[in-house]
């Protein structure tokens, strides 16, 4: 009897330890797989601040990270899509240089929302412009009235997209924030490609969070201001 | 003896009804293969539904999961030989459109190569 007893035990014993390993790597797979299946917060609100001063000049390197996430063609003839552009400015009077990137601005109030007749334009609940191509008939009232110019319409049909970037012939796009990387917990591509880290990507509503103490700490402003959108896209030095 | 007539007489017009099955039906290139949603039948019935009720939540509330994302079903569909469930008329997704007459427009915008091939090709 009490020999039948540790038999038991024994088996009992091993066979713990044989599930314990079999579940340890089968939970990790389940998890690996399982991806994101909480909705976006609307507690959060990204942003990014771009500072003028550091972006240099001549450097494309946030264009061409930004096209090459993206699977963008980089012509610039008036048919080709542009997500982000590199803008040179001149005070005419003082003589003052100044280079910076231009993008979507990621309104809070987005004017190309207002005017979309489909409900294909939109802003998701953490503050990101999107425009979901299944509803967009291609009408492009939204680049009409976008004051920064920053949609472009996909003239020709395209093949061979990134599988996480969608896009294709008879919809508008712009920058996404790269919104499949930001959801993977990654930076944007052009923020990340910066090699002067001038584009600070973050959580505007987060107090703690390195954009938020920037933007408290030193002068930025919204281009276009007076329109009342409130960017999510700040500038510094301006 | 009558018995073992009908048992092959069974048999015969079974293989001849496979014959037949295999004749018209198409012949898919499942890729990897394997049931990891649900089981075929109810799959080829009801997979528009998913992949629509994703695409939505995917697109305006950020929700990725992987079950039932485009992603996902490429991944182990796409054919084990060009990596795509479009390439041929026999690719996962072509052919049994073909066959049904059914228009998609999904890989007018979405890709219908495996992500790491899909990176393998475009590495830089």
């Amino acid at each position: 009897m009490n020999d039948t007893n540790t038999q038991r035990r024994q088996f009992l014993k091993t066979s713990v330890g044989a599930a314990a390993v079999a579940i340890a790597p089968g939970m990790l797979l389940f998890d690996m797989a399982h991806g994101k299946s909480e909705p976006v917060s609307g507690k959060v609100r990204w942003g990014m601040l771009i500072d003028t001063a550091n972006c240099a000049d001549g450097c494309n390197d946030c264009v061409t990270a930004c096209n090459r996430e993206n699977g963008l063609s980089g012509g610039l003839s008036a048919t080709d899509s542009q997500w982000i552009r590199k803008i040179e400015l001149k005070d005419m009077r003082t003589g003052r240089e100044l280079a910076l990137p231009m993008m979507c601005q990621h309104c809070e109030h987005p004017p190309c929302v207002d005017v979309c007749p489909t409900g294909a334009s939109f802003k998701r609940a953490d503050g990101i412009v999107l425009v979901d191509k299944h509803l967009c008939i291609g009408c492009r009232y939204c680049m009409m009235a976008c004051p920064y110019k920053a949609r472009s319409f996909v003239h020709e049909p395209l093949n061979d997209q990134n599988p996480d970037v969608p896009r294709g012939r008879g919809t508008v796009e712009s920058c996404t924030m790269c919104v499949h990387r930001v959801d993977n917990g990654q930076q944007p591509a052009c923020a990340e490609a910066c090699p002067n880290k001038s584009i600070l990507f973050g959580d505007l509503n987060d107090p703690e969070s390195e954009i938020s103490r920037k933007i408290r700490s030193v002068a930025s402003t919204q281009v276009r201001a007076d329109l009342g959108l409130n960017t999510g896209v700040r500038y510094q030095g301006l | 003896m009558l018995k073992l007539i009908a048992v092959l007489m069974a048999l015969y017009f079974s293989s001849f009804a496979n014959a037949e099955e295999s004749k018209f039906v198409p012949k898919l290139d499942i890729g990897k293969g394997g049931q990891c949603v649900d089981e075929p039948q109810w799959m080829r019935k009801n997979h528009m539904h998913l992949l629509k009720h994703q695409r939505d939540e995917t697109v305006h509330e950020g929700i990725r999961e992987e079950k039932h994302s485009l992603k996902n079903c490429i991944e182990c569909h796409a054919s084990t030989k060009d990596d795509s469930v479009i390439a041929r008329e026999d690719s996962f997704c072509v052919g049994c459109h073909k066959y049904e007459a059914v228009k998609i427009d999904c890989f007018e915008c979405h890709s219908g190569i495996r992500k790491s091939a899909w990176l393998q090709r475009n590495a830089k």
